[in-house]
């Protein structure tokens, strides 16, 4: 359902003296708000009844989409189910009525929850130590490259300014090292969509920081040169950066450390089952090799004869620019629901995500690489990329066949990412969806080909069914308009 | 298909080089602005930039992605294209005759190292 009226902004139906509240007379009397701070004019608020509110705002959400509609093959993203126990558990009373700021012998579970994730993620990564404080992926690559930063400084050598990005690599590697006042140097992929290592060697030098990789991917292959890679950085004194976006094929199967990666970022949000979507929030913990964890941000949870306690960062002896990226913990309730994703699935089950996600990823790709155009035709991981429609002919693009898809109540794939391919359609099924929904997905993948052969118009004018149609991109990004305020004067 | 003009140089980073003279013209290729897409903005340098060989001077931004501007000879900028400002879109209308920035050569000899229109186009079917 989705009503007009109410779909409305919140501006447009509001009344002047309209409340959703009444208070009673006050008898208390009340102090003045001086008028050297008192505004002028009043707030140019929305002013509605309660019903009205709740009915606009339940019929915006219903115009949402999350894993919990349907099926999400958001590529790169890991759109994976998050489990109802997770919830039940982050409510808990005694996780979610806590407060940072208790002393510690009050807080002792929680932070044995956090302690043993920590251990955990050491565990299925092959790393020492994590710290759970970033708040999100790109907050961890940040992180994880002031560490690399500190640990150069730390042994005076301030010459390291450059960092390797490949240029297969997320968005976020370079802006992150950008963010750390690093220099970005970009590696080649070989056709075959690996990092080219005869172009890297070139790159090498005392200058060099470190280095960036995602495995698999972004073409969801696997980085089949990492030992060598890692043995050359290693050797010109740089360090190995995993960007654990992709994690979620090698979960309990291969481990970054064991790889020879020196600091890695986890996405709890993507791997580890935890909200993703509509604003998360995300959480992004780093990990490192034994010898950077002096590194590693403050607080950080430390198990003692005692019990549990947090290293703070004024007690400790490396006062670096590592130590201090968030406030307290991070986002304790999201690590807390990655803890119980853990232990819910166990040692065992664990080391079948990353397989199962790969078999999906290869049953769609040979299901659909006769109508789309798959420009790498070798085994995948967790996800694959098309070039858009094997038959370009019929001037059907990779944003019309997305746009189509939400005709038939599907999430898009990914689309002009990673930037090797023109039509780049990037699709993640992720291990948690039936043979039947994916089925189901390929047979509309299939439709919508035939479609763009037979009545094109349809594809082009995609999508008819949802709230809004085709938006104006080149409009929206060229002229925003934001604000309610900003949509009047635009209007007159 | 892309349109390729004889007599200009190209890079293989997609940008040309269009010697008139004393100065020359730089800007994206026909076969750039289609990979690109609706480009809605582009960040170009001031006059009087100095950039050396394949280094960025600005980027093109489209609805699809931000690409950099990467300079296929080492130059002095004389004037950019103020158009291009309000109406990036004309990269799309046509790139060969919308340049993007005005230069001076200070190496002419680094234009040999550049791509004819024939090789270019050989290049982008690759």
């Amino acid at each position: 359902m989705n009503n007009k009226l109410y779909g409305n902004l919140i501006f447009e139906l509001s009344h002047p003296g309209r409340r959703g509240y009444s208070l009673p007379k006050n008898t208390f009397g009340h102090h003045e708000i001086p008028s050297n701070i008192k505004r002028s004019t009043d707030a140019a608020l929305p002013e509605c009844d309660e019903m009205t509110v709740v009915r606009h705002y339940t019929n915006h959400s219903e115009n949402n989409f999350g894993v919990d509609n349907g099926f999400y093959p958001l590529g790169s993203c890991t759109m994976k189910y998050n489990p109802i126990i997770n919830e039940e558990v982050a409510a808990m009373p005694s996780f979610s009525n806590i407060h940072p700021l208790q002393p510690e012998h009050t807080v002792q579970g929680a932070l044995e929850a956090e302690y043993n994730l920590q251990r955990a993620l050491s565990a299925l990564t092959g790393l020492a130590d994590f710290t759970l404080n970033p708040y999100a992926g790109a907050h961890g690559e940040l992180t994880g490259l002031m560490i690399i930063r500190s640990y150069h400084q730390s042994r005076g050598d301030e010459k390291r300014k450059k960092v390797i990005v490949p240029d297969s690599a997320h968005g976020t590697n370079p802006a992150s090292a950008a963010v750390c006042g690093l220099e970005i140097v970009e590696v080649k992929s070989t056709s075959e969509g690996l990092v080219d290592v005869e172009d890297l060697k070139p790159l090498l030098g005392d200058d060099i920081a470190g280095m960036m990789m995602t495995n698999p991917n972004t073409l969801g292959l696997f980085e089949t040169d990492i030992p060598e890679i890692a043995k050359l950085v290693h050797e010109c004194g740089g360090l190995m950066y995993y960007d654990g976006a992709n994690l979620n094929p090698l979960l309990g199967v291969a481990r970054p450390g064991d790889m020879g990666f020196d600091v890695m970022h986890i996405n709890l949000h993507k791997t580890f089952s935890t909200p993703h979507g509509g604003g998360g929030p995300g959480s992004g913990p780093v990990g490192v090799r034994e010898d950077l964890v002096r590194f590693l941000p403050k607080p950080h949870v430390v198990k003692t004869s005692e019990g549990f306690t947090t290293e703070k960062g004024c007690e400790t002896e490396y006062n670096v620019e590592s130590s201090h990226v968030s406030t307290f913990l991070g986002n304790f309730l999201v690590s807390l629901r990655a803890y119980v994703y853990i232990l819910t699935l166990g040692k065992e089950n664990i080391k079948m995500v990353g397989p199962l996600a790969t078999l999906n990823a290869n049953y769609v790709k040979e299901c659909l690489k006769d109508v789309y155009e798959l420009p790498i035709d070798v085994l995948c991981k967790h996800e694959f990329v098309f070039d858009g429609l094997k038959d370009k002919s019929t001037g059907i693009t990779t944003m019309d066949v997305a746009k189509r898809l939400l005709d038939y109540g599907y999430h898009a794939p990914t689309i002009y990412f990673p930037l090797l391919f023109h039509e780049a359609m990037m699709i993640e099924p992720t291990e948690n969806e039936s043979k039947e929904t994916i089925d189901s997905f390929i047979s509309i993948m299939r439709t919508i080909a035939q479609e763009a052969h037979d009545t094109p118009e349809i594809v082009k004018d995609a999508p008819r069914t949802t709230p809004i149609g085709r938006v104006d991109d080149v409009l929206a990004a060229k002229h925003p308009v934001v604000t309610y305020r900003q949509m009047l004067q635009e209007a007159q | 298909m892309a349109k390729v003009i004889e007599g200009l140089y190209y890079s293989e980073s997609h940008e040309y080089v269009r010697v008139e003279g004393e100065v020359a013209y730089i800007g994206i290729t026909d076969y750039a602005q289609h990979a690109l897409g609706n480009v809605v903005y582009v960040d170009m340098p001031d006059a009087d930039d100095e950039f050396e060989q394949e280094e960025g001077f600005g980027a093109v931004e489209s609805v699809k992605a931000a690409s950099d501007l990467n300079s296929p000879v080492s130059i002095k900028v004389l004037e950019v294209n103020e158009a291009l400002e309000d109406e990036p879109e004309l990269l799309n209308k046509d790139a060969f005759e919308n340049w993007i920035i005005k230069v001076e050569l200070t190496d002419k000899s680094q234009l040999d190292k550049l791509m004819d229109a024939k090789a270019y186009e050989a290049f982008c079917a690759q």
